[in-house]
């Protein structure tokens, strides 16, 4: 027989192929297509699933905050945790981005004699693009996977579980304190990271490359508008939830995805898409937002 | 103990953060905190093309005020400009505004030249002596142009 | 016979065309320790988990006091909720959290005790589980046995009327197992709750059992008091406790 289908007649005037040859059906080269469009499938399928149970989640989260009583003590932790313990590795983000931003930036615009420029270059660049996307993926690798590994432990290690039981709801517990830390913190790093960068192009293009400080900071005034800086602002407050979003809800579904692994490899593994799904989707929603924006 | 310093230190970040928002907000996106030390008048332009919301408006050189609005007057198919300018500063009523740029490919700004009147440019007033931005293109190809006749 | 406390009507449950429990019917009267016992793996914790509603089942009745848990309104699945405590296999002590507000949590969060109830309420059952002077430690710092008496104690400090315990005696050296299971006995007839015991200790658990139950391929395969099952006929049965395949 080889590799031919065989079709028998069931009953009465239905069709199906034959069970027994099922098996070499699968080996066939339609067969192996068909496996390979089923994985496919699979794949999307998981993809819409972890879009949607983010999403739910996103919005439990966002329920838990209307409910009664605020839960200060929660807040200001997550807030030290995010905000405070990001400070320094945006403070060094940031004096070195500002820094390479006026050493390139001098030396484009030296070539058309308006090195003057430099202070709009720096403060524009930094206060639309790179502050908000880089401080939200610096926090996101800082805090985010510590998120996301923190609430993955505790969903294989049962402590999810073990909220339930005790009526504590574990999405106002876990998730709803961190949305507003981050919420809180986010667009305060991303004034640090910009204030700090255009002092690191002020370095670079004043001291080092002999621009006039006050032709420096002039540009840099005069060429910002009010609707740079909210513009920034508005990505940094997006970003804060997609982050607290994404790393929690990776966490928090550790279980469900088993793909990575189980136990410790699936809380690492949750941890590193976190991380990456993080930081992808903030570059996805900088586009959205900038095009909405401008 | 701990949560004391957990608060110290929340409050810390608060304060540095807040102090750089504020500093983007007040001194770099120019925000005015007060609204009463500028009034608007208004102007209006055959073309203020390359001209931007916020660009300064300059008398002898030194800013006065910016550019707050830039729309188009539908009836008389205009360019209507609402410059908002400091108090400190009044005019006569004939006052000249005009598009200029700084340098060649520098920003477009709005400079104002003393008229004679001895009335004052009331706040709300419409600046009727205007003229339209240098258009360098034109300029240009009418040079090219009527050197090759 | 009085009315069961909970009772299971036929549940049926399978994870992904696995099936785990393939009707069970078990009777659990109130005010005593019922026992059940089973291979590993053979679906108890399963059955445990849908009293406190971490699973539902597919099909079948869960019924709570003649309420079906399945239909219960919001305040009196709440109500009973607070009134039962879950003590997981592996204890699900948060491990960021030292054991003074480890075992506070199921108060602070779920009740709206103030600051000073709750400190004395725990300490009140750290004194009674003789776990005084650990409360500043974290849950990876304590040994085998201070974990399980610190999972009692969050378990028993809101005062439930229902304690689940999921096999509490894995892992503990023999004299620290019957410490636990007197342990249990003790705080049961002290504050007469309803106890579920899921466990692999036989004959031990026997001691402390009011009921018995044996579940075995996802059916309840004996239900009676531990005189009964001792002396029972089933094969299974009698294989089981005697310890051979």
């Amino acid at each position: 027989m080889g590799d031919r289908l065989e079709i028998c007649q069931t009953s009465g005037d239905r069709f199906e192929i034959c069970p027994r040859n099922e098996e070499a059906i699968l080996k066939t080269a339609a067969g192996r297509l068909i496996n390979k469009v089923e994985a496919l499938g699979t794949t999307t399928r998981g993809w819409i699933e972890t879009v949607g149970r983010g999403s739910i989640f996103f919005f439990q989260g966002l329920l838990q905050l209307l409910v009664l009583p605020v839960q200060f003590s929660k807040i200001l932790e997550h807030t030290w945790f995010i905000g405070m313990k990001s400070m320094m590795v945006i403070v060094l983000t940031g004096i070195f981005t500002g820094m390479v931003l006026g050493l390139q930036g001098y030396y484009t615009l030296v070539r058309f004699g308006s090195e003057g420029m430099l202070g709009s270059a720096v403060a524009l660049t930094l206060i639309r693009e790179l502050g908000p996307v880089l401080t939200a993926i610096m926090v996101a690798a800082r805090a985010g996977s510590a998120m996301a590994a923190e609430i993955g432990v505790m969903r294989i290690s049962e402590q999810i579980d073990a909220l339930e039981t005790m009526d504590v709801n574990p999405v106002r517990y876990l998730f709803a304190p961190r949305i507003v830390a981050g919420v809180i913190s986010f667009p305060l790093l991303t004034a640090l990271f910009d204030v700090i960068g255009i002092f690191g192009g002020y370095l670079t293009g004043s001291l080092l490359l002999g621009i006039n400080p006050g032709i420096y900071l002039y540009r840099v005034r005069d060429s910002v508008i009010m609707a740079d800086v909210t513009g920034g602002f508005i990505k940094s407050l997006v970003f804060s939830l997609v982050v607290t979003t994404v790393c929690c809800s990776r966490g928090y579904f550790t279980h469900l995805h088993t793909t990575g692994g189980f136990g410790a490899k699936g809380v690492s593994h949750s941890t590193t898409t976190a991380v990456v799904n993080s930081c992808v989707l903030i570059l996805v929603f900088d586009y959205i937002i900038t095009y909405l924006l401008l | 103990m701990k949560k004391t310093n957990i608060e110290l230190y929340v409050g810390l970040f608060m304060i540095i953060g807040l102090l750089c928002s504020a500093y983007l907000v007040v001194q770099v996106g120019g925000l005015k905190l007060t609204r009463k030390d500028h009034y608007s008048v208004y102007a209006y332009f055959s073309s203020v093309s390359g001209l931007k919301p916020g660009a300064n408006v300059e008398m002898a050189g030194v800013a006065i005020g910016n550019v707050s609005r830039i729309s188009l007057d539908k009836e008389q198919l205009l360019a209507k400009l609402e410059l908002s300018i400091d108090n400190h500063y009044m005019f006569s009523e004939d006052v000249i505004a005009s598009v200029k740029t700084s340098g060649i490919i520098g920003d477009k700004y709005i400079d104002l030249a003393p008229g004679g009147s001895e009335f004052d440019l009331e706040p709300g007033a419409t600046i009727f002596n205007t003229e339209s931005s240098l258009d360098i293109e034109s300029l240009v190809s009418k040079y090219i142009f009527s050197d090759k006749e | 016979m009085t009315q069961p406390f909970i009772e299971f009507k036929n549940v049926r449950k399978s994870f992904d065309s696995n099936p785990v429990m393939q009707g069970v019917d078990l009777l659990i009267y109130k005010g005593e320790i019922t026992v059940v016992i089973g291979k590993s793996g053979c679906g108890k914790s399963v059955l445990l988990k849908h009293i406190i509603g971490l699973e539902t089942q597919d099909s079948g009745v869960i019924s709570i006091a003649g309420q079906d848990l399945a239909n219960m309104d919001r305040e009196a699945r709440k109500r009973f909720k607070q009134k039962t405590s879950y003590m997981f296999q592996n204890n699900a002590l948060f491990d960021s959290l030292n054991v003074f507000d480890n075992i506070a949590l199921p108060l602070a969060e779920g009740s709206s005790l103030s600051k000073k109830e709750i400190r004395d309420r725990v300490f009140m059952r750290m004194e009674q589980l003789e776990i005084l002077g650990i409360e500043g430690r974290y849950s990876t710092q304590l040994s085998g046995g201070m974990r399980k008496r610190v999972a009692l104690a969050r378990a028993l400090v809101t005062d439930p009327d229902l304690v689940l315990f999921d096999e509490p005696t894995t892992g503990l050296d023999p004299v620290r197992k019957n410490a636990v299971h007197s342990m249990i006995k003790e705080y049961q007839e002290r504050f007469g709750f309803t106890a579920v015991v899921v466990s692999h200790e036989i004959p031990e658990i026997f001691e402390i059992a009011q009921r018995v139950a044996m579940l075995d391929k996802g059916r309840i395969l004996f239900q009676g008091n531990p005189e009964e099952i001792q002396g029972s006929t089933i094969d299974q049965v009698r294989s089981f406790i005697n310890g051979r395949e």
